[in-house]
C-alpha cells in the first residue's frame, strides 16, 4: 500500500448473526477460585439479543490483591455467543485488582448484528468496597453507576447477575477505549 | 503522515438508520471516555488452540472440494502508522459460492455446500503479511428493506497486541453491482475508508490454472491511537 494511503483506517462492520462460524467460543482457562456471572443483553424494546458474542478478559488474583502481578496482570481472555434468551454465562476466576487500584472488574467487549461497531463496558461487583475508590466509576453520573454493577443471584448462590442494556432506560454505560 | 484530518470519518456511526437493525441496538447515549491510563487493554494475542495445517485453506478442510471459483485471499495488516502487525490472529468466516452460510440460522433457500464450512483462522508473520485460500463468496438476500441483497462479502476479525487494535470488519470484491445499495458498505462516511474494506484483483497473486487473487491490507488502530470519539 502506499504511504499516502496508509494512515486511514479500516472502517469496523457488524460481525452479523453468522459470527459463530468464525469466532468460536473460547473459555476461560486459568485455575482458582471461579466465579459465575449471568450477562443478558437487550435492546431498546428490551427484547433479548439472542445473536450478542462477548469477549471478556480481566485482571490476576494476586497474593495480596494488591500491587502489580509483575508476570501476567491479564487472568483471563475468553469468548461466548449469547443464547436464545439474550443471556450467557461467563465462567472465570475471581478477578483482581488491577496495579493502579482500581476495584475489580471484567472488561467487556461486544459484538452483534445491528452494532456497526463493538462496544466496551465493565462488570463490576456490588458491595465491593473498592467501589468506592475507583477512578473509572467516579468518571461515570452517579445516576448510571448502578448500570455497570453485577448483583448476587438470589436463586443461584455464588452467581452474578449483569444486565446490557443497549438502549433506554437504565442504558448500559458504554466506554471509548 | 497520521494527521486528525486523515483519521476523520472512517468509521461508521452507531446509528445509521438505513441498516435496520441498528435503530433499537445502538446506544442512545455518548460513549464515556476512558483515559489511557485507566484502561486495561492488554489481552493475551490468543490463548487459544493452535492453528490446524487446513485453517488457513478453506477448500481443503473437507474429503472433496467445494463449489465455487476458487481465491487467493492476501494482504498486511499495518497500524496507522505504517508499522506491521505480526503475530495477529485472523479469523473469517463466509457464504459458500452460493450465498448460503453453513450455520442453523441461515434460512436463505440456497444450496448447502457438504464441502464448505466457510470459516477459517491464521496468524500474521513478521512483516505482517497473511494468507487465505478460499472460494468466493455468493451474494445472499436479506430482510434489511425491500429486496435487499448483501454484495459478496468476507468478514474479518483481526486481535494485535491489545485491544485497541480490536478489529471486526468485511471484505468486499472490486466492481460489485450492490455495493452502492448496500446500507453496511455506505455507513461509512469517507470515500477513501469505504475503498479501503474493497480487495483489489491482483494478477501477481494469482496462480496459474488454479485460482484467482485478491489482496487486501488492513490498517488498525495504534497501540497508542486516539479514542474514537476523538475522530471526527
Ligand atoms: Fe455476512
Amino acid at each position: 500500500m502506499s504511504d499516502e494511503t496508509a494512515c486511514v483506517a479500516t472502517p469496523s462492520q457488524t460481525a452479523g448473526p453468522f459470527f459463530h462460524l468464525g469466532l468460536r467460543p473460547q473459555p476461560s482457562g486459568r485455575a482458582g477460585e471461579r466465579i459465575r456471572v449471568l450477562v443478558r443483553v437487550t435492546d431498546g424494546d428490551g427484547r433479548p439479543v439472542d445473536d450478542a458474542l462477548i469477549e471478556w478478559w480481566h485482571a490476576a488474583e494476586t497474593e495480596e490483591n494488591s500491587g502489580p502481578a509483575p508476570d501476567s496482570q491479564v487472568a483471563a481472555f475468553a469468548r461466548l455467543p449469547t443464547r436464545d434468551d439474550g443471556t450467557c454465562e461467563l465462567e472465570t476466576v475471581r478477578p483482581g485488582r488491577t496495579p493502579d487500584g482500581q476495584a475489580r472488574h471484567i472488561n467487556v467487549c461486544l459484538f452483534a448484528r445491528g452494532l456497526l461497531r463493538q462496544l466496551h463496558t465493565r462488570i463490576y461487583f456490588a458491595g465491593d468496597p473498592a467501589l468506592e475508590s475507583d477512578a473509572v466509576l467516579s468518571l461515570v453520573p452517579e445516576h448510571r453507576r448502578t448500570t455497570l454493577l453485577a448483583r448476587p443471584d438470589p436463586a443461584v448462590p455464588g452467581r452474578w447477575l449483569f444486565d446490557v442494556r443497549l438502549q433506554e432506560p437504565h442504558e448500559t454505560v458504554f466506554f471509548d477505549i | 503522515m497520521s494527521t486528525r484530518s486523515n483519521l476523520s470519518r472512517s468509521q461508521p456511526p452507531l446509528l445509521y438508520a438505513p441498516y435496520r437493525a441498528t435503530v433499537r441496538r445502538a446506544p442512545t447515549k455518548p460513549l464515556l471516555r476512558l483515559p489511557a491510563a485507566l484502561s486495561d487493554l492488554e489481552v493475551p494475542v490468543y490463548g487459544w488452540w493452535p492453528i490446524g495445517e487446513t485453517d488457513n485453506d478453506l477448500t481443503r478442510q473437507h474429503p472433496n472440494e467445494p463449489h465455487g471459483q476458487r481465491i487467493i485471499v492476501a494482504g498486511r495488516v499495518v497500524e496507522e502508522t505504517g508499522r506491521p502487525v505480526s503475530g495477529a490472529l485472523i479469523e473469517i468466516w463466509q457464504a459458500n459460492a452460493a450465498g448460503r452460510y453453513h450455520h442453523v440460522k441461515d434460512d436463505h433457500p440456497a444450496p448447502l455446500d457438504p464441502n464448505f464450512t466457510g470459516a477459517g483462522r491464521t496468524v500474521t508473520d513478521a512483516d505482517g503479511r497473511y494468507q487465505f485460500t478460499t472460494i468466493k463468496p455468493g451474494a445472499y438476500p436479506w430482510r434489511n428493506h425491500d429486496n435487499a441483497w448483501r454484495p459478496a462479502h468476507v468478514h474479518f476479525s483481526l486481535f494485535g497486541s491489545t485491544f485497541r487494535t480490536r478489529l471486526v470488519t468485511q471484505m468486499y470484491f472490486p466492481d460489485d453491482p450492490l455495493l452502492p445499495y448496500d446500507p453496511m458498505f455506505q455507513s461509512i462516511a469517507d470515500e477513501r475508508a469505504r475503498q479501503r474494506m474493497v480487495s483489489r484483483f491482483d494478477l501477481a497473486l494469482t496462480r496459474p490454472e488454479w485460482a484467482l487473487g485478491f489482496s487486501f491490507d488492513i490498517v488498525v488502530r495504534g497501540p497508542d491511537s486516539t479514542p474514537f470519539e476523538e475522530r471526527v
